[in-house]
């Protein structure tokens, strides 16, 4: 054990990264879980929030809360501006080249499902194809499930690699003439593993094909260039980027949105309303229907501009080198596999023990403060792929630590003593 | 903490997890039900010879955690010989000692499992082939979910 540790050890460290100044900002770190420091690794699921986004949603309450885009007065301007000025924070951090093109929305889900019910029920027709992966996160399935139902169109699959990488011969294959749409996640939830959406995305355009990226889980962890990637549509939300949740994001290509119908009806989202007819406001409000979660948006500002100041590359560095640490790590207990052993991964270590269920793990690692998700991650058909019901599943954020991966290995020994 | 631990990982708990009792589909048994948890993926098939409103016989197949393995495993060793209505009242009395009021009579072996109810995300794990078990007396088709 000590020669790996040693190895680890020896690795160049994030040059300036301050990981205890930086969990500092988060208040809920300081929580103990049956008396044991929390050492939280559920961040898949959700990151923690700084203080400066509590913030930002108190002070939104407390000071200027009125609806937007409507009121001639004062706290109505003030939260119209502050809503607007988190539009362009978002077109800025993802480089989109106009605040046209990011719509809000709940989340990841809601954000694939208007893509679905407005993009493709408008433009796909019976016996059109949508090509997906293997490794999709439910909300990356299921919408696309309704749809084909809706129009009669058929799902494809790209199947996962024996490691968990995306395979991209099967995927040139499967992308055929009636392929309409490409829908993939940037990083896979439950394995880790990096698809590489700007080679899809490429092979796709030189076929016509728009493409759809699931950000959810890269958008924190990865640095995200929506004019570089070139996609059609890039999908995250902003509950896995430190903001609150019920807030997320839809990045369209304006040529896209500006031709596609409404996703839902009603105020704030129209231009002209009568009996007979009405017209759509402009982007990107058409997509925009009914009150929006205004201080979700101005908080997910706060968030933004938090991680904006580390920067993304620093953090993502931390990340991979815990990632790196903790595969070493687990890779010295026996009877512990690893689900997911990608060679291009972040922030992801799925694993299972033998002859110890992953519940079972996730409850015994929680009475030692130690919090993983357990079970299936949304994605039913990896865990089939793999031939596991479920897995353990450790994700890193900005503020994990060694000794925190060192608490997860310690709680992972007194559960195998625990079963014997 | 590590004795709260305990409590719900007693050594009986581990050994029917390592050795789950009448596993597998005995001959001749007459009713059976699924049980399925969405959430957890915990899957479970109860199987009975009821003869004479007597259980003669109760049998499991699945997968899933230690609690759900071996509270399916005690399940059918406490059930054999009992009449259908004595198998619904212990079914009650379960699911009072891990879920509900936590008042309920002596359940003697099946006790080992009444740490659960500290457990809360973990109770639906031990009912799950209880619930499969209510449904197999009943002869409900479909299968059962706990969510």
């Amino acid at each position: 054990m000590s020669t790996v540790t040693d190895r680890m050890a020896a690795r160049p460290r994030a040059a300036g990264y301050d990981v205890e100044r930086l969990r500092a900002e988060f208040p809920i770190l300081a929580t103990k879980v049956h008396g044991k420091p929390l050492v939280y690794l559920d961040n898949a699921a959700t990151t923690q929030k700084p203080r400066a986004v509590i913030a930002a949603e108190a002070e939104y309450y407390e000071r200027y809360n009125a609806n937007i885009h409507r009121g001639v007065h004062t706290l109505s301007q003030r939260a119209t501006e502050a809503y607007e000025a988190t539009r362009e924070r978002v077109r800025g951090f993802i480089n989109a080249a106009s605040p046209k093109e990011i719509v809000f929305v709940r989340g990841t889900t809601e954000a694939i499902n208007l893509v679905a019910q407005s993009y493709g029920r408008s433009r796909l027709r019976q016996g059109d194809e949508i090509l997906i992966s293997g490794m999709e996160h439910h909300s990356n399935i299921v919408p696309w499930q309704l749809l084909c139902a809706q129009i009669g169109a058929v799902l494809r699959v790209v199947p996962i690699g024996g490691a968990g990488e995306f395979l991209f011969d099967a995927y040139s294959k499967l992308l055929g003439p009636r392929t309409r749409l490409v829908a993939v996640s940037h990083i896979s939830n439950a394995l880790g593993s990096v698809i590489p959406v700007k080679h899809v995305i490429a092979f796709a355009h030189q076929r016509g094909v728009p493409v759809l990226v699931d950000g959810a889980q890269a958008v924190a962890h990865a640095g995200v260039d929506v004019r570089s990637l070139d996609c059609d549509f890039y999908a995250f939300s902003g509950h896995k980027i430190y903001g609150p949740t019920g807030i997320g994001v839809l990045y369209g290509k304006e040529a896209l949105l500006e031709v596609m119908p409404p996703y839902q009806g009603g105020g704030d989202m129209i231009s002209t309303v009568t009996f007979e007819n009405s017209t759509w406001a402009d982007l990107p409000y058409k997509f925009e229907a009914g009150t929006p979660n205004i201080a979700g948006v101005i908080a997910l500002g706060a968030a933004l501009e938090f991680v904006a100041t580390i920067g993304l590359e620093a953090i993502a560095a931390h990340e991979a080198e815990l990632l790196d640490y903790a595969t070493a790590r687990v890779a010295e207990i026996p009877g512990l596999r690893i689900i997911g052993t990608a060679a291009e991964k972040a922030g992801i270590l799925s694993f299972v023990l033998d002859r110890i269920h992953p519940h079972d793990i996730g409850t015994i690692l929680d009475q030692h403060g130690v919090a993983v998700r357990a079970g299936h991650h949304c994605a039913m058909p990896v865990m089939q792929h793999f031939n596991v019901p479920a897995t353990a599943r450790a994700s890193f954020a900005l503020y994990n630590t060694r000794p925190e991966v060192d608490a997860l290995i310690g709680a992972i020994h007194k559960a195998k003593e625990m079963f014997g | 903490m590590m004795s709260d631990l305990r409590e719900l990982y007693q050594e009986v708990i581990v050994d029917h997890n390592r050795n789950p009792r009448n596993f597998g589909r005995p001959e001749g048994t007459n009713r059976e039900a699924q049980g399925y948890n969405p959430l957890c993926g915990d899957k479970v098939t109860v199987y009975l010879r009821v003869e004479n409103g007597v259980v003669a016989d109760a049998a499991f197949e699945g997968s899933g955690c230690a609690i759900s393995t071996a509270s399916a495993s005690l399940m059918t060793e406490a059930l054999k010989g009992k009449t259908e209505a004595e198998a619904e009242r212990l079914f009650e009395d379960f699911h009072g000692m891990v879920a509900g009021s936590g008042r309920h009579p002596d359940l003697g072996k099946l006790e080992v499992l009444s740490g659960v109810r500290e457990f809360p995300a973990r109770i639906k794990c031990a009912t799950l082939a209880w619930h499969t078990l209510d449904a197999a007396l009943k002869g409900k088709g479909e299968p059962v979910k706990t969510e």
